[in-house]
């Protein structure tokens, strides 16, 4: 039969299925295959905090969504194009979000009495008309897998396991996606399980050849390649580019890096990665503890390494003491929070933008500490480098912000050439004659790096109040107040770039003002409204404390600044206690991030009152 | 690198001077600040004599401590220091060892410092078994907070905190860094120069963490609580001090000695034993110093002092550097290969 091929400009597909199911192993293979294609993407993972939820619920359901496009795309999209469900609780937990027209391809195999009752189906969705607004193609995968790993001897168990391989397949078909690299990947994957390695190529081969054959499908699709700037480039994630970060900065910087760290979500792929990487001089140390975690970091920076620590936020709650001690000592240290979901446990495996005030405050007495938030996946490895660059000059413990969006969800990547990086080499202090502990730069108004080793230099460093200058125990009550206002100080006075205000027409009259990884779901809609007349400015904050110089004056200059966050308004209670403007907060803390669909809406009624 | 270069003793690696030292080198310009009478002094004043005869550079021996009365000590040492927060010492201080194998690292911690507050990082530090050397000095009681009772201090202890008798149950803190698995284990009197100078001694030529126990009396919050040690009578029927392969004797003229008994040990008068049935100390088995440290009750009644256990056993430093080390010698540090990784696509003009 000849299928009709349709020229697409942009897909997003979401795979749903039990969490057993591996439906993030099958979301990453699409997302690679879209990848070597040249297309833009971004992609969101989905997941429950729990390994294994018990099968078949709702609250087991993981999904991964991927939108992919000729064009470059600043989100993982609001609504699927393409919904693949693996079970009843996934199409229950996902088909709210398929417009209408929606292609819908479901695994009938797991639509079993048992299994809808399980979720909450009175009757099966498949034989209702309930899914008749969708294009729906029932699919019996886990059979047609089984039949096509007849010969291979398989158990029926491992045979139906490759089922995901199949949807795979079926949709590698439908988007004209090449296979040559997925094939490769299992084989790689399973090498030490042949027959598992086989057994998955032949799932996946078996998910093609089917859309191939049958007359299921009448259309394909095509999405070109997309049109980005001349490069190399790659997929990473967030997680990902933050450890390429902390290599390069040791490359950069020339000394070594200790990771002391605890595993927790969803900030432990950063000890994962860093852990593969000594041979740039990386060290990592799996504490017994968040505390232990960061001593070990700091310790490590006394010795004259970077100090990195990774953590979540009940993880930055636990390292609040060892922080403070870091901004005492003026020592370097790099504090990675990747955000989820809080207060307390709170949603692991969610995203959230809620501890901003935490990493400002969160310590006792005055402790300013410089606050850092990567905007992308791809952008954690400048924005980590930055991070880095301003602990090594000015001495101090620096909060990096990711979070889970951006941590898990990936992005093409164009990889910089590494002869254009900074250098961020430092000088260790090593003359006995002039050396003080506790004197001072000029410029940064940084203490001398002096590790111990260096001659002449013995000195003694402490939590306690240090005499300015030779950084002696003080109880002095002006010598108090000075330090503190030195440490202050120094922070404000921390040399970054200035915020770049996007406004293509010249002409818009309100700003929206974002940090973190909301950029993606910000920049959409303000591209949304645009088209739609309305002009509209975005400044993007990677630089939270301090802000930008020009800030002040960028908020003035516009009749409206509304600033959207994944809390209650923390960013927004900054901006107008420094600038005394009068922000609108617009937030929503649904462990999810932004769609661009909802900020359009929430835009264009600002812009709209502010012309009427 | 199949094997790891254990590089004993505990100071390979650490650079050493020719130029004579003397315990006046040591002693840094800050005014020692501790109540008159503390023992903090004495312990001071035996590491301050001790640490010379090491010949190391001083500007590569570095202490780290806590918070308590105890954890003042980094000052007054004229070598690196830094004084940290509550309990963390250990934690900070395995960050630095691991950094530099060329430096001689020291922790000075107190009982609530170190099995209240630091407990966690007290035992999974000598686990790990990290190149450090950590005194803990115990006075049983809560100096710097002004007299609570510490998780060293027995039962019914009257203090601020336990107006009517404290009804927890105190660490035996030997026993405790035993159960973790500790390399070394010693324990020492402060008024005891000659004896804690040979623990620390053997605490410094050990590779691993040492973990040495010393008696320190508080004069202001609970003195007198080792005074049963101090006197010559009593302290011939109470201390017990164990050298590594001789038998265990004590009191005068060995009127003493200690025997198996059940899975323990005990005392007995040698008179009423045959000679070969004293145990002979063996710092290699776990389980007899372990045996000998239940030995040391909280009432004083009897308490062991000298090097219970001395193990050899990889350092946790050693083998993250040697696996650091073969990293770097067989794949080169590529920073731009690390980048571009496996799939990589390229966009023309």
């Amino acid at each position: 039969m000849s299928t009709e091929t349709r020229k697409l400009d942009r897909v997003v597909i979401r795979f749903a299925g039990d969490s057993g199911d591996g439906m993030q192993l099958t979301g990453d293979r699409f997302t690679s295959e879209a990848a070597a294609f040249g297309n833009d993407l971004a992609t969101q993972p989905n997941f429950p905090a729990e390994i294994r939820a018990p099968q078949g619920t709702l609250p087991g359901v993981s999904s991964f969504q991927l939108h992919f496009a000729d064009y470059d795309i600043l989100t993982p999209g609001d609504r699927p194009d393409v919904l693949v469900a693996m079970n009843p609780a996934a199409l229950k937990a996902n088909v709210v979000d398929l417009p209408d027209g929606g292609i819908l391809i479901v695994n009938t195999d797991e639509f079993s009495k048992r299994n809808l009752t399980k979720v909450g189906y009175d009757s099966n969705p498949l034989e209702d008309d309930s899914l008749e607004k969708f294009q729906v193609h029932k699919i019996a995968m886990a059979t047609l897998t089984i039949g096509a790993l007849e010969e291979t001897g398989l158990g029926k168990k491992d045979a139906e396991r490759a089922k995901n391989m199949f949807a795979l397949g079926l949709l590698s078909w439908m988007y004209h996606r090449p296979t040559e690299g997925t094939e490769r990947f299992l084989r790689e994957k399973f090498a030490k399980k042949p027959d598992i390695a086989e057994a998955n190529v032949l799932a996946f081969r078996a998910g093609w050849n089917y859309g191939e054959t049958t007359e299921a499908f009448a259309v394909t699709y095509e999405v070109a390649p997309a049109k980005l700037n001349v490069g190399t480039y790659r997929q990473i994630t967030g997680n990902t580019a933050t450890a390429y970060g902390i290599v390069a900065a040791a490359q950069l910087s020339k000394l070594p890096v200790v990771l002391g760290t605890y595993p927790i979500t969803p900030a432990s792929d950063i000890l994962h990665e860093l852990s593969k990487h000594k041979n740039f001089d990386i060290t990592t140390v799996q504490a017994e503890d968040e505390i232990a975690g960061i001593g070990i970091a700091l310790g490590a920076s006394y010795g004259g390494a970077i100090g990195v620590t990774s953590t979540s936020g009940p993880g930055i709650a636990l390292k609040s003491e060892t922080i403070g001690l870091g901004v005492m000592t003026e020592l370097p240290l790099l504090v990675i929070d990747v955000q989820r979901g809080g207060p307390s446990t709170g949603l692991p495996t969610k995203t959230e933008q809620a501890d901003l005030l935490q990493a400002m405050f969160g310590r006792n007495g005055e402790s300013p500490v410089p606050v850092v938030a990567p905007q992308s996946p791809s952008d954690c490895f400048d924005a980590v480098v930055d991070a880095t660059r301003i602990a090594l000059k000015y001495r101090t413990p620096v909060l990096f912000l990711s979070d889970g969006a951006i941590a898990n969800g990936s992005e093409p990547w164009m990889i910089p050439d590494v002869e254009t990086l900074p250098d961020l080499t430092v000088e260790f202090a090593t003359d006995p004659e002039t050396f003080q502990p506790y004197s001072r730069d000029p410029e940064t108004l940084a203490r001398p790096w002096a590790v111990p080793g260096t001659p002449g230099l013995q000195h003694r460093i402490g939590g306690l109040e240090k005499q300015d200058v030779t950084g002696n125990i003080s109880y002095d009550p002006e010598n108090h107040d000075k330090m503190v206002r030195l440490r202050q100080a120094k922070v404000d006075g921390i040399e970054v770039p200035d915020v770049v205000v996007e406004d293509p027409s010249g002409e818009a009259r309100v700003l929206v003002v974002g940090w973190g990884s909301s950029y993606g779901p910000i920049g959409a809609a303000a591209r949304r409204v645009r088209k739609l007349g309305l002009p509209v400015a975005h400044a993007h904050l990677r630089h939270l404390n301090p802000f930008p110089k020009n800030l002040g004056d960028v908020l003035k200059s516009y009749d409206k600044v509304i600033v959207p966050e994944m809390n209650l308004g923390q960013l927004a209670m900054l901006l107008r206690a420094k600038y005394l403007v009068d922000v609108v907060s617009y937030t929503k803390v649904q462990g999810l991030p932004f769609k661009a669909e909802e900020l359009q809406d929430v835009l264009a009624d600002v812009i709209k009152g502010v012309s009427a | 690198m199949t094997a790891i270069d254990l590089g004993i003793p505990g100071l390979t690696g650490v650079p050493t001077t020719d130029e004579k030292q003397s315990a006046r080198d040591y002693k840094s310009d800050q005014e020692v600040r501790w109540c008159p009478g503390c023992g903090d002094y004495i312990v001071l004043n035996a590491v301050q004599s001790f640490l010379p005869t090491l010949g190391l550079k001083r500007e590569n021996i570095v202490f780290v401590s806590g918070i308590g009365c105890s954890s003042r000590f980094p000052y007054y040492m004229n070598t690196y220091g830094m004084h940290s927060i509550h309990g963390r010492a250990p934690a900070i201080a395995t960050g630095l060892a691991v950094a530099r194998p060329d430096l001689s690292v020291w922790v000075v911690t107190g009982d609530g410092d170190a099995l209240s507050i630091g407990g966690n990082h007290l035992i999974h530090t000598l686990r790990r078994n990290v190149n450090l050397k950590i005194l803990l000095f115990n006075n049983r009681i809560y100096g710097l907070t002004k007299g609570q009772y510490s998780p060293t201090s027995e039962p019914g202890k009257v203090t601020k905190s336990t107006p009517i008798g404290s009804v927890d149950h105190p660490f035996n803190p030997v026993s405790l860094a035993l159960g973790a698995e500790a390399s070394f284990v010693g324990r020492a009197m402060d008024s005891d120069k000659a004896g804690l100078t040979s623990v620390l001694r053997q605490a410094a030529e050990h590779r691993g963490s040492a973990l040495v126990e010393i008696y320190q009396n508080c004069p202001i919050f609970n003195d007198g609580a080792f005074d049963v040690l101090k006197d010559a009578d009593e302290a011939q029927r109470r201390i017990i001090n164990v050298v590594d392969g001789e038998p265990i004797r004590f009191g005068r003229e060995g009127e003493y000695c200690v025997v198996r008994e059940g899975f323990g040990l005990a005392v007995a008068k040698s008179a009423d034993v045959d000679a070969s049935d004293v145990v002979v100390h063996d710092a290699s088995d776990l389980n007899l110093s372990f045996a000998l440290s239940r030995l040391s009750t909280q009432d004083l009644t009897h308490t062991v002092t000298g090097v219970f256990r001395r193990a050899d056993r990889t350092t946790y430093d050693d083998g993250v550097r040697a696996q650091v080390n073969e990293a770097k010698a067989s794949k080169a540090a590529d920073l731009s290969k690390l980048l571009h990784g496996k799939d990589t696509w390229t966009v023309v003009g």
